[in-house]
């Protein structure tokens, strides 16, 4: 048990981080993800003719 | 400690992307708004002759034969396509351009979100310079990749419906993303065999396609609107990776 921990002690130095980075980085990635829905993909109409532009010029499917 | 990451990541990529975002508009408003408006008056034009020719055949039997030309155009006539008195649209001018600036400052901080979650992920040291060819792979992932498939339309041209087309530029662009880390982050031969697999199969699958598509704007305009895209979406990338990178250095990984 505690050779367990000493183990994981050492990990932490190096791979420490992969762990307790995925939880945020999830969550910027899904942020990005959600903006990038939002301008270029969603189907309200609203958000189409907003973004009519941009959508066209970064050749985002469109119409 | 990871809502620290968070803060952190929003923070960089909101700093980097509404820096990219302005520069984009720029060149947006130089380099692509202005072919999309000339695009748009053959749109409208081709539009219009639809309409007064559905118009006319509706009244007139004897007109079936002049309306051929616009009727023929599947894409003219369909729902998504137009653009109903009812549905809110921002007026030309001020308004149109001002909304094209929230988009493309959205877009930017979007874009660069997943730059620095890429960073992140990755680990170890980040620069400017590095940010510049993490760009530069998402220029080749998010612009080249999807437009060999469905390459930048002008409004007017009539194309596949719409949502198998957003279905295969999300599929092919995560699979660009996924074949150049294999490529550039895999140590060994599989993981390179496995990168080219990933970004050449959605072209063996094929994007969606119209058998006869037509355009209502001239092939020049097609052309001149292809090559503005691309280069925009070049340095827009370019910038958006450089200062993703350099202010991922600054305050995420102090040097």
């Amino acid at each position: 048990m505690s050779t367990n921990r000493h183990q994981t002690a050492a990990h932490d130095t190096t791979t420490s981080s992969v762990a307790s980075r995925a939880l945020p980085v999830a969550m910027a990635a899904l942020l990005g993800v959600f903006l990038i829905f939002g301008v270029g993909f969603s189907h309200v109409s609203a958000f189409h003719n907003a973004a009519h532009d941009v959508r066209h010029s970064n050749a985002f499917p469109c119409h | 400690m990871t809502m620290e990451l968070f803060r952190k990541l929003i923070f960089v990529a909101a700093l980097a992307g509404l820096i990219a975002g302005v520069f984009v508009t720029v060149v947006h408003q130089f380099a692509t708004v202005p072919v999309i408006l000339k695009a748009e008056v053959y749109e409208k034009a081709a539009d219009e002759a639809a309409a007064a020719n559905t118009a006319t055949a509706a009244t007139t039997d004897s007109s079936a034969a002049t309306s051929d030309s616009m009727e023929n155009m599947p894409g003219m006539s369909h729902d998504e396509h137009e653009h109903g008195a009812a549905e809110w649209e921002p007026a030309d001018g001020f308004e149109r351009n001002a909304f094209t600036v929230l988009a493309d400052l959205l877009t930017g901080i979007g874009f660069s979100l997943l730059l620095v979650s890429a960073f992140a992920l990755r680990g170890g040291e980040m620069n400017w310079r590095k940010g510049l060819f993490w760009g530069l792979a998402g220029f080749a992932a998010f612009t080249l990749a999807p437009g060999l498939g469905l390459p930048p339309e002008v409004p007017g041209t009539q194309a596949a419906p719409l949502l198998a087309r957003q279905i295969w530029w999300v599929f092919t662009v995560a699979a660009a993303c996924g074949g150049l880390a294999c490529l550039f982050l895999g140590r060994t031969a599989l993981w390179c065999v496995a990168g080219l697999a990933l970004l050449v199969i959605p072209h063996i699958i094929g994007a969606p396609q119209l058998d006869h598509a037509e355009s209502a704007a001239p092939e020049s305009i097609a052309h001149e609107f292809i090559v503005a895209v691309v280069i925009t979406s070049l340095v827009f990338w370019a910038a958006l990776g450089t200062l993703s990178g350099y202010f991922y250095q600054r305050f995420v990984k102090p040097a």
